[in-house]
């Protein structure tokens, strides 16, 4: 019996098993970097330890403070959550030695697992598919074509020593195999001076589904049928489901049955993952084997109405399996999405800042969200910048996702750039949509999913517009002195005497930049952009708006140097130019002589290129030597002294123009 | 608080005439300022920008916090007074706020005869300044302007509220702590050099701002010494070896954000003495004060109409309500200030007017700012008012007024004529504002009274030298005095000569009054001493 667990891990999966351990009175202890001093997953556990500095390997990847922190507080047992140290046999074996229980396998079946080609092998003799292929050295091409006779067209060339798509070839018929190696070995040996060649079946229109097993410490063993998680951006998944689309009774008995026998066939204990590439016409080939809880699991616990966690304590502790196989049944369908910060406009790049706004959508019996933020936290470089996965079940997948659209549409983020509008156009893609899914999804309806063009709509304009008036009252009535709080002078709608109240801003938006104009009567409030115009009158204190006369969802936040606004289910981001101050900061430029005195030395030519803070002369005077340095970047254009020569305290020295931006 | 219930039934047909009357009025007023908002025409304005500067209304708007209220004074200065367009006379005033604070802005239009300074150039200037002592608040001047206007040199440059006067306030103003922030965006030459030399802070714009007391044509003339404006008086030279101007600044809105700096560090806070509550919005709407007002100016209403749209919850405790009825007198709050509220709803008799007194009486004591409503046209006259007193009762109502030190703000929403106008605080009783509806009249009496007691003296030295006045005749010498008094009569031709600090929509009344009662609440209040009350 687990009385008392440390979770090793940061974020929602250490929130997630924290409250499936507070719902079994198992007390918990989080750890935590400096990074996550106030982070949720510490403010939920009974108790919390602080590892080290934010950088994984000072902090979460450290066995020896985790243990420390372990010993100090006393826990029975260890859950790694995934990622950090959740696959790593060495600290499997010290939670051994220090006496506490590793919730995961044992150290050897990730260890079998933790090499690609050992476990190929052990998975061969278990009779568990591979993708067929010839791994040899025989070059001859008659007994390369007899290898790829045996393996079946579609076949894959691949350079042994190859990489970047380079000596690569798929050949679709037996006739074209000899010029196909030819070509290939060519390119190969241009590329990397080293024509050996592997061949691999093509596996056409591959779907990654995975098979989740659970296996007790009393050699028991049961699967709880697969997630289908085809729908990728290069190798990392985007929208996982269960059960699969098409999948049939047969294949799924096959396929958890090979799981199982994988499982097995390494003495795996606990949760695991089994993942498998399934082509077009059923056949399925094992890739690798997760042997932790996976990110996705929420969605199989949704169709089973299982608690994984609550499983994988009972199996730390001993118990058997909760269930038999022929107990578990699926319930409708579950998706789920993972909301990460990042730019899908710029190649994904993940996102840091504060978010100024962290709301997810209600939760409810179909409706789930795990996560370990809140409004007010920093997204940092530290690790991954995962949010949120949102998941949602349905009587049927339509119905699922169905309720992940409504859901993402009421998922309010600000501060910090996010993928849901992404998310939005992969799951109501039409291929999306009909189960039509493989792992070169995205790639291959990449111009349709990413490449839309961002319209400034008249909703868009409208939006921007009321969170700009939203903006100045804010500001405005912030200035207002305490004393006489409601004055008139901050009520903040642009008042003039007997002229229009109109005023314009300059803002940007998805990298456009536009005048917007608009003004107040009353609360409605009237835009124009170029040619576009229209009314939007926010409902004072509900969120909620009138845009042209439509009632809709309405709310805006206020960020730094612009606004977001969710408005009718969409968000509208938008960036205020900053005014053109001009150059040269609050200063002139060039240089004066602080004080009267004598030019030394000059030490730059003029016309010379000068870094900031570079010397370009030096002064004497009151027996002290002042050197005057550039202050900034540019170029000194010339000098109006020369060394020897007295100058007055304030007289210009050097005409200096700063480097433009 | 007593809620005033209107009598008046917006579906009425006399209401919608009266409506339509005043909504012409109010168009042409609009239409009006319009024009004369775009200053000095499409090619100076052309000329202006080409010169990489902002237009005088868009460095306001740089200057104001966004979203800031911006109430202009005098926008009609100047109009039709000169034989030619000095719109606006030439200089943008008025109050908005600068780093949350309230500032008194003066703007110089280059784009109107190149700044300089006409006659009513000076007076509004000076208006502005005296606006800015009255209720101690900062004063930002955005100088770019060519100085005094030389051909009508003897109507700005000489006498005691001249040209001169400008610095002579500036340094008084500065010397009570009221910040004079001037930011120098264009010339800025011979005694308007002061404008900067004086202030407390000045700013200036690199390669566009000079500063000299005379230009290179007159230092030519002069010294025979050959030198450009901007060595001669560039933000360079003033801001590194001169020491005129304090801050550099790269371009406008660089200036006007180093102004809204300057402001930000004055360290001044707002210690109202007042009991002020969050505002109500009246029960009624103002834009229903179109069609209050009758179409004629002769047909008598009820000014509590008036006041239910333009106090809050239109809540009024009326002073003595049965007592000298043709003046209305009472406390309300407008915007959540506290105001009393004396406003003409007939002639005014003795009773009325020391009621009037003793209500300014009670509103100094305590320190309750006031507000005048005036539809006046003057005091009872006959035998047995005169016998009654009238003039000494009269004179109490014009001591309180004059003599109490609270804040007192006018608006003319019918007639101004003559006594009543004193009684009832206008230009000469130093209110802290001043305002006209674009239907007021202001004069000495009403015309075809004056026409009548023209004709009447004539008649009388007519009949005296034996001759005769055929009706005819009396008609055709009564007819210009008329026009001549109802042109004079004008709030446009007032305006235009600063007897007021502008003509503004009724239905906006409700916002100035806030705006001017906020401002006025950031001097500390006075101990008023009053005169002799004739008694």
């Amino acid at each position: 019996m687990i009385r008392k667990l440390l979770i090793a891990n940061r974020g929602e999966i250490a929130c997630r098993i924290i409250k499936t351990a507070r719902r079994l009175g198992v007390a918990t202890v989080a750890v935590y970097s400096d990074a996550d001093a106030d982070a949720l997953h510490v403010q939920l556990a009974d108790e919390a330890v602080r590892l080290g500095p934010a950088p994984a390997k000072d902090s979460y990847l450290d066995i020896r403070k985790v243990l420390d922190a372990a010993a100090q507080t006393g826990v029975d047992a260890i859950h790694p959550g995934y990622g950090f140290l959740s696959e790593n046999a060495e600290f499997c074996r010290a939670c051994d030695s220090a006496g506490i229980v590793f919730v995961g396998p044992p150290a050897g079946a990730i260890e079998a697992m933790g090499s690609k080609s050992a476990a190929k092998r052990i998975m061969e003799d278990a009779g568990v598919p591979l993708v067929p292929g010839y791994h040899g050295t025989n070059q001859n091409p008659g007994i390369l074509e007899g290898h790829a006779q045996r393996i079946g067209y579609p076949v894959l060339l691949k350079a042994a020593a190859g990489g970047g798509g380079k000596g690569m070839r798929r050949v679709d018929r037996a006739e074209d195999f000899h010029s196909a190696l030819e070509a290939a070995k060519r390119e190969a040996l241009n590329a990397f001076g080293d024509d050996l060649m592997l061949l691999e079946r093509y596996v056409v229109n591959p779907r990654h589904v995975e098979i989740q097993v659970f296996c007790d410490q009393k050699g028991g063993g049961i699967y709880l049928f697969e997630r289908d998680c085809s729908v990728q951006r290069r190798h990392q998944k985007v929208v996982e489901e269960a059960p699969a689309p098409g999948m049939t009774e047969e294949l799924r008995a096959r396929m958890g049955e090979a799981a199982l026998r994988a499982a097995h066939a390494i003495g795996y204990v606990g949760a695991g993952t089994v993942e498998f590439l399934l082509d077009a016409s059923g056949a399925f080939y094992f890739m690798e084997m997760n042997t932790r809880l996976q990110v996705e699991h929420p969605v199989t616990e949704m169709i089973t109405g299982q608690d994984l966690v609550a499983w994988q304590l009972a199996v730390a502790a001993g118990e058997p399996l909760p269930l038999e196989q022929e107990d578990l049944h699926i319930l409708g369908h579950a998706m789920e999405v993972r909301i990460y910060a990042e730019d899908p406009d710029n190649d994904f790049l993940p996102a840091t800042g504060k978010l100024v706004r962290h709301r997810p959508p209600k939760e409810s019996e179909s409706v789930r969200v795990d996560t370990g933020v809140q409004s007010g936290d920093g997204i940092g470089v530290h690790y991954d910048p995962m949010i949120a996965k949102l998941i949602c079940h349905g009587r049927s997948r339509r119905e699922a996702l169905a309720k992940l659209d409504r859901a993402l549409q009421e998922y309010q983020i600000a501060g910090v750039r996010h993928n849901i509008e992404f998310l939005r156009r992969v799951i109501n893609h039409r291929e999306f949509a009909g189960g039509r899914v493989s792992t070169h999804f995205i790639e291959n309806f990449e111009a349709e999913i990413l490449g839309q063009e961002h319209q400034l709509t008249p909703l868009n304009c409208a939006a921007i517009a009321a969170c700009l008036g939203d903006r100045e009252r804010r500001d405005l009535r912030a200035a207002a002195p305490k004393a006489d709080e409601h004055s008139p002078w901050h009520g903040g709608d642009n008042w003039r005497c007997n002229l229009a109240s109109a005023r314009s801003h300059n803002i940007e938006y998805r990298g456009r930049q536009v005048q917007l104009s608009f003004r107040h009567s009353g609360e409605q409030l009237h835009w124009q952009c170029g040619d576009m115009q229209g009314e939007i009158r926010p409902l004072p204190g509900r969120e909620i708006a009138l845009v042209d006369g439509r009632r809709m969802n309405y709310s805006c936040v206020q960020t730094r140097d612009g606004g977001s606004v969710f408005i009718d289910g969409t968000q509208v981001e938008f960036t205020l130019l900053p005014p053109d101050l001009g150059e040269g900061g609050d200063r002139a430029q060039g240089l004066d002589a602080p004080m009267n005195g004598t030019i030394v030395t000059l030490l730059v030519e003029p016309g010379a290129q000068v870094e900031k803070d570079q010397p370009l002369l030096v002064l004497e005077a009151m027996k002290m030597e002042h050197t005057l340095r550039a202050p900034a970047a540019g170029t000194v254009r010339e000098f109006f002294c020369s060394a020897g020569e007295l100058v007055d305290g304030g007289s210009l020295l050097v005409d200096f123009a700063a480097e433009e931006d | 608080m007593n809620q005033l219930h209107s009598k008046i039934n917006p579906r009425d047909p006399a209401f919608a005439d009266n409506r339509e009357q005043m909504q012409k009025l109010v168009a042409d007023l609009r239409e009006k300022v319009e024009t004369i908002a775009r200053g000095g025409g499409e090619k100076a304005r052309e000329k202006h920008l080409a010169r990489g500067k902002l237009l005088p209304r868009d460095r306001i708007d740089a200057l104001l916090d966004p979203g800031s209220p911006f109430l202009e004074f005098s926008q009609l200065a100047a109009y039709e007074v000169y034989g030619e367009e000095v719109p606006a006379a030439g200089i943008i005033t008025g109050i908005g706020t600068v780093s949350g604070q309230p500032c008194v802005i003066v703007v110089n239009d280059a784009t109107v005869k190149g700044g300089t300074y006409y006659p009513l150039t000076v007076k509004k200037h000076l208006r502005a300044q005296m606006i800015a002592e009255q209720n101690k608040l900062p004063c930002i001047y955005l100088v770019d302007s060519g100085g005094a206007n030389l051909p009508r040199q003897d109507e700005v440059f000489p006498d005691r509220e001249h040209f001169g006067r400008i610095f002579f306030n500036q340094a008084n103003l500065s010397a009570k702590n009221i910040p004079q922030i001037a930011v120098v965006m264009g010339s800025c030459t011979a005694g308007g050099a002061y404008v900067p030399a004086m202030a407390d802070e000045s700013i200036m714009v690199k390669e566009q701002a000079t500063i000299f007391l005379a230009g290179p044509p007159l230092v030519k003339v002069a010294t025979g010494e050959e030198v450009s404006a901007e060595e001669l008086g560039g933000a360079e030279v003033h801001c590194r070896t001169s020491g005129v101007a304090d801050h550099y600044a790269n371009n406008d809105v660089h200036a006007l954000e180093l102004a809204r700096r300057s402001v930000s560090r004055l360290n001044r806070i707002k210690n109202p003495q007042l009991d002020i509550r969050p505002p109500v919005e009246p029960g009624y709407p103002a834009g229903e004060l179109y069609g209050v007002v009758p179409k004629d100016s002769r047909h008598p209403y009820d000014v509590r109409e008036i006041i239910a749209r333009v106090v809050d919850g239109s809540e009024f405790d009326e002073f003595k309500v049965l007592y000298g009825t043709t003046l209305v007198t009472g406390f309300a709050r407008i915007h959540g200030y506290p105001v009393g509220i004396v406003a003409n709803n007939g002639i005014l008799f003795s009773e009325s007017a020391q009621k009037g007194a003793h209500f300014i009486e009670l509103c100094a004591q305590r320190q309750i700012p006031l507000v005048f409503l005036q539809n006046i046209t003057g005091f009872m006259v006959g035998k047995q008012y005169e016998a009654g007193g009238i003039a000494k009762h009269g004179a109490k109502m014009v001591t309180a007024v004059a003599t109490a030190k609270v804040p007192k703000i006018t608006v003319l929403i019918g007639g101004s004529f003559g006594a009543g106008n004193y009684g009832m605080c206008g230009r000469a009783y130093d209110p802290n504002f001043l305002f006209m509806w674009p239907n007021a009249r202001i004069s000495v009496m009403g015309g075809e009274q004056a026409a009548g007691v023209l004709a009447q003296v004539k008649r009388d030295q007519m009949a005296a030298r034996g001759e005769s006045w055929s009706d005819e005749e009396e008609k055709a010498f009564r007819q210009p005095i008329v026009e001549d008094y109802e042109h004079q009569g004008h709030p446009y031709y007032a305006s235009a000569r600063l007897w007021d600090d502008g003509v503004i929509d009724p239905a906006d009344t409700r916002r100035v009054l806030g705006l001017c009662l906020a401002a006025a609440s950031y001097k500390e209040p006075e101990e008023t001493k009053f005169g002799v009350f004739r008694m």
